[in-house]
């Protein structure tokens, strides 16, 4: 092996800058999290020490238990997520399967007109989209957000997952033809289950950004019994701002639901990352 | 020979995708550049022409407001193109060695701030960098630089670069990841083919790996352009809705909510609102036209 590539002076050093940045990377949210456990005086006195004995103390959750309406907000994020996710996949795979299975009359420019909303942001319609919701008496009703949210993941969806379905080989489909299945049962019991990594991976990759959202929720739902968790967060914490505390657990209480999501898919999200999908 | 009969289940497919995304995507996007060019008079929709951006660009009230958020917005950018992308190109390159142990254990870890919403990334920070809980002042204390704390956020020349920081330090996984994608693709014989030249280390960084990923730091480039240019969330929770202080932390989103929804006092004007989305919509197509042809086509790219 080659001496120069693989020096272990540099590896000590590269150890050092990584070790360095995962701890800038992860500081905030170690104390955010430790400090929630602590009481008043603890966590101005000594903010960076673990919580013990001494200081320990559960007051911030107990407010925000009893604020706050937070298993209502996590309710609602959780319906808006994986409803926009279903119908993301769902209409996703079937018009992707429509451009990559068939040839007909303005194939291209449907899929280009698909690839549109890959780039320009749906934020920017947001004023007509609000005028429309209100129209439709959509408004302040969580159907509202999951319509914004799978017409915003469609694009990308469609786009990574049609890549896919051109790998899918054509003496597989042909079979099943020659068998008699429809065109819907061949699209459902064998294309479908063959991109299920593919899924998975525009599933992790929408997961995140509506989970996230602040902007849609703030204007299309804000009422108190459509709150998402990232608004209603928001909304407490903004009223709460002297109680150390409170903030404090609030912050934890809406870390904790995506980081136990994180450890569920990251190897998912980063496997779709690497895999080269967003080429 | 018959015309081959009409392909219903072509439609069926595409009926629902295409519908969603028309309806709730494409038609508002379009209908709200048309709603710019009308304006309220007696509660009845006028139409005014081009009136409402040649309020927005030239008067002296709208216009001030409306330069200092796409200035500001342009800065909020460069600093994400000049610290975010390096040091996500530098992570990405540190974590593709080949004999580096603990890779995946350093990019799960580094990408978890990416995860987080606003809302907690905003709040986290403002409590770290406040002045009343004394994190931040501490630890430059530790290390003898107490001299150089000020309340970040509050103080005007400050705040904008605080929280451009802070969006840098949030998104540094996503060049990251999409950095160490690309070097991944590298085929290992190309870096050996190098290293018989004696190339090794980092000139093999500069010379070899660097031009085999300019693609990707191209696609990097456009995605922290349309995400900067886009940008709300973080701003509003940390600095509210009146970008504060004195709204040198204002940006084009900001700026676009507070119109079209109003605050406190002044009342919402959906049409001046569509007129920011309109040229939030156009400043968006002049960058990713420029990538698209001025920068993608011209890339040479390499059979790997």
């Amino acid at each position: 092996m080659n001496k120069a590539r693989h020096n272990p002076l540099n590896m000590v050093a590269m150890h050092g800058a990584l070790i360095l940045y995962t701890l800038i990377a992860l500081f905030p949210v170690f104390v955010i999290l430790i400090n929630s456990f602590k009481s008043r005086r603890a966590i101005f006195r000594e903010p960076l020490a673990l919580p013990n004995a001494d200081s320990f103390s559960m007051i911030g959750y107990e407010t925000v238990m009893k604020q706050g309406d937070f298993f209502l907000y996590f309710q609602n994020s959780m319906i808006v997520t994986v409803a926009s996710l279903s119908f993301i996949l769902l209409f996703g795979a079937m018009a992707a399967y429509a451009l990559s299975e068939y040839q007909f009359k303005g194939n291209l420019i449907m899929g280009l007109y698909l690839a549109l909303g890959i780039m320009i942001p749906i934020r920017i319609g947001t004023v007509a989209i609000l005028e429309m919701m209100v129209a439709t008496g959509l408004v302040n009703s969580l159907w509202a957000l999951i319509l914004v949210y799978t017409a915003q993941g469609l694009p990308l969806a469609v786009f990574i997952l049609s890549e896919f379905m051109r790998q899918v080989s054509d003496d597989l489909k042909n079979a099943g033809r020659i068998d008699g299945l429809s065109e819907y049962t061949i699209f459902f019991r064998l294309v479908l289950p063959l991109v299920r990594p593919a899924m998975a991976t525009v599933a992790v990759f929408n997961m995140i950004p509506i989970w996230n959202d602040l902007w849609f929720p703030l204007i299309l739902a804000p009422a108190e019994e459509t709150k998402t968790l990232t608004l209603g967060s928001q909304v407490f914490i903004g009223q709460f701002v002297t109680d150390w505390n409170a903030v404090l657990s609030a912050l934890s209480m809406a870390i904790l639901p995506v980081l136990v999501l994180y450890v569920i898919f990251s190897r998912q999200l980063i496997r779709g990352i690497t895999s080269g999908a967003v080429k | 020979m018959n015309r081959p009969r009409f392909r219903w289940h072509i439609l069926v497919f595409l009926a629902p995708a295409v519908l969603v995304y028309t309806a709730v995507m494409i038609f508002p996007l379009f209908n709200t550049l048309r709603l710019a060019l009308y304006t309220e008079i007696d509660q009845s929709r006028v139409f005014v022409g081009l009136q409402n951006f040649q309020t927005l660009f030239f008067d002296p009230i709208w216009s001030e407001q409306f330069w200092n958020a796409l200035g500001n917005n342009f800065w909020f950018f460069l600093i994400h193109m000049l610290v975010q992308n390096p040091i996500g190109i530098a992570l990405a390159a540190l974590l593709s060695h080949p004999r580096l142990r603990f890779a995946a254990l350093y990019r799960s870890a580094i990408f978890i701030p990416t995860i987080l919403s606003f809302v907690i990334v905003g709040f986290a920070w403002k409590l770290i960098l406040s002045p009343i809980w004394g994190i931040a002042p501490s630890m430059l204390d530790a290390v003898g630089l107490k001299s150089l704390f000020a309340p970040w956020l509050g103080k005007e020349e400050y705040a904008l670069t605080t929280l451009a920081l802070i969006s840098v330090w949030q998104f540094v996984g996503i060049p990251m990841m999409l950095i160490y994608a690309a070097l991944l693709t590298i085929p290992e014989e190309i870096l050996e083919a190098g290293e018989i030249d004696g190339i090794t280390g980092t000139a093999a960084f500069w010379k070899i790996k660097l031009p085999l990923i300019l693609p990707s730091i191209g696609i990097i480039s456009i995605l922290t352009f349309v995400g900067n240019f886009n940008a709300f969330d973080l701003i509003y929770a940390s600095q509210g809705a009146l970008a504060g202080p004195d709204f040198s932390t204002d940006i084009l989103g900001t700026f676009m909510y507070r119109t079209f929804f109003g605050f406190q006092l002044q009342l919402g004007d959906p049409h001046m609102g569509s007129a920011i989305a309109g040229a939030m919509f156009a400043i968006i197509l002049v960058g990713v036209c420029i990538y698209l042809f001025g920068i993608q086509t011209r890339m040479r790219r390499y059979q790997l």
